[in-house]
């Protein structure tokens, strides 16, 4: 307990961990909502790209859990309205849930329709189930739906973030942004 | 004075503050909806003029509704057997189903349309589909989607689609136009090449006696990462099969007469690739490649078995042309890469419906 309340703003590798992921799944966000559209050239591409960054993510995540649980991080302020530090264990719950299940869903519906995943034409990765229409059925909807939900949390997450930061003026955002010596 | 000039300052430290205040406010407040409308005018203007995968499906359907079932090339029957490959492209692929070998294969031969309960005979168009694995390998997969025309009428996704919506009947009448087909062929002079096909081509007297084309070019590469861009054909060998007799009211003649053919003997094509020379477009599918270039066949397709389509196992595979073996790519083909999403959008819809339950 004290040693959290000695801290004021997340480490480097936290801030590294959380901007590099932020910046990568708002990208496989927008690129997954386009190519599963799209008739242009790019798509496979894209979707080549959106399988490798997926599984790279899917490795970030986990390094990210592992941090989360050996680093201590920044308390909420104290006088955060309870209502307001529930949405806030809500929404990060989500989305660390959601970082995990968008990957997995992924693989499992690639695997499901017996695709193989090259990582960034190096090296392959095993099929998880066999080959099953309707297991790929359920992990390309799940997928698809998890895909909103996670846009959903990003929004919350943005505002909340926005709100610390703009409206009550605390170190909530700032602690993400920078880090400074204690004073 | 002194008093009117603090009191000034401090209105006016009021009011800068207040605005501050405010602004923050604002920002907040308008932050999310600019972003959003931003992102949609961005992806609005980067996909203007373009079709969508689910506009496409949503044509190929029509108002058909056979729930589980593909939405183009809906009437089917399932296939076994093996590729005899003879290893003469090893030289120009890595791919394990390009080595000299014996190779596992499901496949599908299917008849244009949105029903699965079509005639047969009515068909303008017929397909092979085949997944080819080397079973001792990972990445080996090859999923070939053939059709009988050698070419594409267009070149890009969206003419295609107009292709199909001035092909497509009149809801009232259920009848084709005849002259807005003729006004489509019209303004797209690179059809030439398919018209000439489909004036010269009579369906042939069987699936088996048919020629499939791959249409799109593809490039095999070799250890060092040499591209040869090639197109192939699944060229029928029926010497020794004699075709039974087609019995013209049968809905289902063509499949009827396979089972039967398939009883007495395997059915066999030779799969024959095209080489093209560097000065040969392997990008437009409208264009044949000169009669004079280079074949080399691979191997042979042996037919072996078939299953019905609602229990056989070519129901469940999605035939995406892209998916491909290592030592096989795409080319840059505008209707080759538009056929990932679209065969994607179309097996999501039925796999979807088989997860419900929908067909039972």
């Amino acid at each position: 307990m004290n040693k959290r309340k000695a801290i004021k703003y997340y480490p480097a590798r936290s801030r590294l961990l959380h901007w590099s992921m932020a910046i990568l799944i708002i990208s496989m966000l927008l690129v997954g909502l386009s190519m599963v559209e799209s008739l242009a050239v790019w798509q496979p591409v894209a979707l080549d790209l959106h399988r490798s960054f997926g599984f790279l993510l899917l490795v970030m995540v986990i390094v990210r859990l592992i941090n989360k649980y050996l680093t201590p991080r920044p308390r909420l302020p104290k006088k955060l309205p309870a209502y307001q530090v529930l949405a806030a264990k809500i929404t990060h719950t989500a989305l660390y849930a959601a970082m995990l299940l968008m990957p997995l869903s992924g693989w499992l519906m690639q695997s499901a329709d017996g695709r193989t995943i090259t990582v960034f034409n190096t090296f392959n990765l095993p099929h998880l189930i066999d080959a099953n229409i309707k297991a790929y059925a359920f992990f390309r909807e799940f997928h698809g739906y998890m895909a909103w939900l996670l846009i959903i949390m990003i929004v919350m997450h943005v505002l909340a973030a926005l709100y610390h930061g703009l409206i009550r003026q605390d170190r909530v955002l700032t602690s993400m942004l920078y880090s400074k010596k204690p004073k | 004075m002194i008093k009117d000039s603090n009191y000034k300052r401090f209105k006016k430290q009021m009011k800068s503050k207040i605005t501050v205040k405010q602004a923050r406010l604002i920002v907040f407040i308008i932050i999310l909806p600019v972003a959003f409308v931003l992102f949609s005018k961005i992806l609005a203007y980067v996909n203007k003029d373009s079709v969508t995968a689910q506009q496409f499906v949503d044509l190929q359907q029509g108002d058909s509704n056979f729930p589980s079932f593909r939405r183009a090339h809906a009437k089917g029957i399932c296939l076994a057997g093996i590729f005899e490959s003879n290893g003469a492209l090893g030289q120009y692929s890595t791919a394990s189903v390009l080595q000299a070998g014996e190779f596992n294969f499901i496949g599908r031969f299917s008849i244009a349309g949105n029903s699965p309960t079509a005639p047969d005979l009515k068909a303008p168009v017929r397909g092979l589909a085949l997944s080819i694995k080397d079973e001792s390998s990972t990445n080996s997969e090859w999923r070939i989607a053939m059709n009988t025309p050698p070419v594409m009428a267009v070149a890009t996704p969206e003419a295609f689609y107009a292709q199909l919506q001035a092909l497509a009947p009149d809801p009232d009448t259920k009848q084709r136009d005849p002259s807005k087909i003729e006004a489509f062929f019209a303004n797209h002079p690179e059809s030439k090449t398919f018209l000439e096909w489909k004036d010269g081509y009579t369906p042939a007297s069987s699936l088996a006696g048919e020629t499939y084309h791959s249409i799109n070019a593809f490039y095999l590469l070799d250890e060092a990462h040499n591209e040869q861009a090639v197109r192939w054909q699944a060229v029928p060998s029926l010497e020794s099969s004699i075709i039974p007799q087609l019995n013209q009211e049968n809905p289902d003649a063509l499949q009827d007469q396979l089972a039967q053919m398939l009883e007495v003997a395997p059915i066999k094509f030779d799969l024959v690739f095209t080489l093209a020379l560097p000065e040969d477009d392997e990008t437009n599918p409208t264009v044949l490649w000169p009669s004079t270039r280079e074949t080399i066949t691979a191997g042979t397709i042996s037919i072996q078995q078939y299953t019905a389509q609602t229990v056989g196992e070519c129901a469940n595979i999605n035939f995406d042309p892209l998916v491909l073996p290592k030592g096989v790519e795409a080319t840059a083909d505008p209707i080759l890469r538009a056929r990932g999403s679209v065969y994607a959008e179309s097996f999501r819809r039925r796999a979807l419906e088989a997860l419900l339950g929908e067909n039972e």
